[in-house]
């Protein structure tokens, strides 16, 4: 992962964050990311992201535990081992619906979630830079990457127009990294404004 | 996506004060970041006291075996299963609040549903003591995975509804687990930034995941939260109805009805809800989060009490009805002479379960006690005490009599081991409850952020000029804004 520059602002609500997210837009800035402290609907729309198709993953591992427990119990039953239950079929399916249930439920569940860590980054020791550390707490965070075209002094005064508080530029990693939040050498946040 | 939840101004604000984003995270870490209180410590205490009794009640019966209870030839099943279906009907309420409450958008649950989730969770665990230290070998409790073995291959029974359970329970705890854990996340990390101290540091970072609160990451979230929601609905359905499957598919008279899915689904919830109010109304106090835990809570927790204990007494007087209608001698025996006449040796614990469950939640017809914390209190435990004896009157009165009556079974009394175990698994319940509480947001401080915008005292105040001026005037005002309208002038 490549280290970057970027210009760090916050907004203190929703409606400011919008509107901001707006008109950094139709200004024809990138923006890198928006931290938010809580889920904000339609944010993702307004940023230009496309929807995420961590739904069809789930109905992919929910399907692969039906088939898992149906052809599992199948061959079990019917070619691995075959016991006589009081004369009953062998190929008993209306007994078999609750374990097929419950393993669909768990195959997609845990799927997702796993799929969830893995496209998010998620995991213990996994480490990020933190653009503002109160993006968790109550402010809205846009940050947007400065590259060798881009003028850093103008998308400060920019941010400074559009109603952004907090601006500074911060030189950080853009990926993730191997650390811990007590041990890192890299200062959380740091601001070189 | 569009925000799919409107909240009526004519509610009552579900965040109360003048609460900012801030101020949210403030109240809500701050138990965290205190030194806990003397009451945490008296608590967690005697929960780790009753949890090494249990311990050494579960020792004495792994050494000596399961001949140390006071099971015998037609009681096999006694306080052990009782207390399982009990334990799995508490830990149902967690998932109907994150899980069926967020599909019916309903605002108000997300005052409570972290800490509902986790008593899910510590409930689940405790339940699943029971038929492990039941084996009696538990060495061997590996026997009920399915997999390839040297024994034959001896596979498991796909067609029994214990193994059912087996799947279904382990299912209902992993899925639980990682829906509250992936809630927790961006709770974990709020507290993570804010931390101070270099343990909390280490402590929140590892558990976090290094949550930054992206966009994107959010919008991932949402879309997880949803469909966990989804599966977890009919989830939480199934597992009681499979727990009731261990009765109901068997032979046995007042145990095989066809009510008994719903039955026990509803008593789950019934119960679940119970144990909840308890929680709560001790945690709001204590951790000081009364204007999260509002009395709207309380209340609405109470109207589902009243409503799932009325269909639990309906289940009961239909199963009753039934068993007279049907005219079958044993299913009748177990029901006229085992439950209902009052002198048979368990007749009491027949009444004391209608009185419990049927009777007393009625009082909360009553907005009065339903908003009233010590009836509410009482009633939580009067009704957690009902339900066991529901699993009490189920399993030990169907069995204690069987077809043979020289095989009729002496009274059946627990003895100190199984007590033990019963109070044991309360040491653990506590206990995993008092730590969550101290090292854990109790309530889902990103989730209160959100609804704050709609459902916080001051909004509600913002919007109360609107509710005071009468339609017509608040209607002429906003035509006056459509006459300008660019569609009015065509």
């Amino acid at each position: 992962m490549a280290v970057k520059k970027f210009v760090v602002g916050y907004f203190e609500d929703e409606p400011e964050l919008f509107a901001g997210v707006k008109k950094i837009r139709s200004a024809g800035y990138k923006i890198h990311d928006v931290y938010t402290p809580m889920p904000i609907h339609g944010l993702d729309k307004a940023m230009g992201l496309r929807d995420t198709s961590l739904h069809t993953a789930g109905f992919i591992y929910g399907i692969t535990g039906t088939t898992t427990a149906l052809s599992g119990i199948g061959w079990i039953f019917n070619s691995d081992w075959p016991i006589n239950f009081g004369g009953k079929s062998h190929f008993d399916l209306p007994a078999w619906i609750p374990i097929t249930f419950e393993l669909t439920v768990l195959f997609s569940a845990v799927g997702m979630v796993m799929t969830f860590c893995y496209l998010c980054n998620l995991a213990p020791f996994v480490r990020k830079h933190h653009f503002n550390l109160r993006s968790t707490d109550d402010q809205f965070t846009v940050v947007l990457e400065l590259t060798a075209k881009s003028n850093e002094g103008e998308i400060q005064a920019f941010l400074a127009s559009i109603g952004a508080k907090g601006i500074n530029t911060q030189v950080a990693e853009s990926g993730w990294w191997l650390g811990r939040y007590d041990k890192d050498k890299t200062p959380i946040g740091t601001s070189l404004a | 996506m569009a925000s799919l939840r409107y909240e009526s101004q004519v509610r009552p604000a579900l965040v109360e004060g003048q609460k900012g984003y801030h101020e949210v995270t403030e109240d809500i870490v701050r138990p965290i970041e205190a030194t806990p209180s003397r009451a945490w410590w008296i608590g967690f205490l005697i929960s780790v006291g009753l949890l090494i009794f249990g311990i050494i009640s579960v020792t004495h019966e792994v050494i000596f075996g399961v001949g140390q209870w006071n099971l015998n030839r037609t009681i096999g099943w006694g306080w052990d299963i009782t207390n399982f279906v009990w334990w799995v009907g508490i830990g149902h309420a967690g998932t109907l609040i994150s899980a069926i409450l967020l599909l019916f958008r309903q605002g108000w649950r997300t005052g409570v549903n972290r800490a509902a989730e986790a008593m899910t969770i510590f409930a689940v665990m405790c339940a699943g003591q029971f038929p492990i230290w039941h084996m009696g070998r538990v060495w061997m409790a590996f026997f009920v995975m399915p997999y390839p073995n040297t024994r034959g291959p001896l596979w498991v029974n796909f067609n029994s509804p214990l193994l059912w359970d087996v799947f279904a329970i382990s299912t209902y705890f992993t899925v639980s687990l990682l829906f509250w854990y992936s809630g927790l996340l961006p709770d974990l990390a709020t507290v993570r930034d804010r931390a101070k101290l270099k343990w909390r540091k280490m402590f929140y970072g590892l558990t976090s995941f290094g949550w930054t609160g992206s966009a994107k990451h959010w919008q991932r979230h949402e879309a997880l939260s949803l469909v966990l929601a989804g599966l977890s609905t009919p989830l939480v359905l199934s597992v009681h109805t499979i727990v009731s499957f261990d009765f109901a598919t068997s032979v046995i008279p007042g145990w095989h009805t066809t009510i008994f899915p719903p039955y026990f689904v509803a008593g789950a919830i019934f119960s679940g809800f119970a144990m909840v109010q308890t929680l709560l109304l001790v945690t709001r106090k204590v951790l000081s989060l009364e204007e999260y835990i509002t009395l709207e809570h309380i209340e609405v927790m109470n109207k589902v009490i009243v409503l799932t204990g009325s269909i639990v007494g309906v289940a009961y007087l239909t199963e009753l009805f039934i068993a007279w209608y049907g005219q079958n001698p044993f299913e009748n025996w177990a029901f006229m002479q085992n439950r209902v006449n009052i002198f048979s040796p368990y007749g009491w614990s027949y009444y004391l379960m209608m009185g419990c469950n049927v009777l007393s939640p009625q009082i909360f017809w009553f907005k009065k006690m339903r908003r009233n914390l010590t009836v509410t209190f009482f009633m939580s435990v009067i009704v957690n005490i009902g339900m066991w004896f529901e699993r009490f009157v189920i399993i030990v009165t169907s069995i204690y009599r069987d077809y043979l009556p020289s095989s009729w079974s002496t009274y059946y009394r627990p003895t100190i081991w199984e007590i033990g175990f019963y109070m044991g698994t309360f040491g653990l319940f506590f206990t995993c409850y008092f730590l969550f509480s101290k090292f854990f947001p109790v309530i889902a401080i990103a989730e209160i952020k959100h609804i704050l915008k709609k459902s916080g005292a001051i909004y509600k105040e913002k919007m109360d000029g609107i509710e005071k001026v009468s339609v017509e005037e608040f209607a002429s005002e906003h035509a006056h804004v459509h006459e300008h309208a660019p569609h009015a002038a065509h």
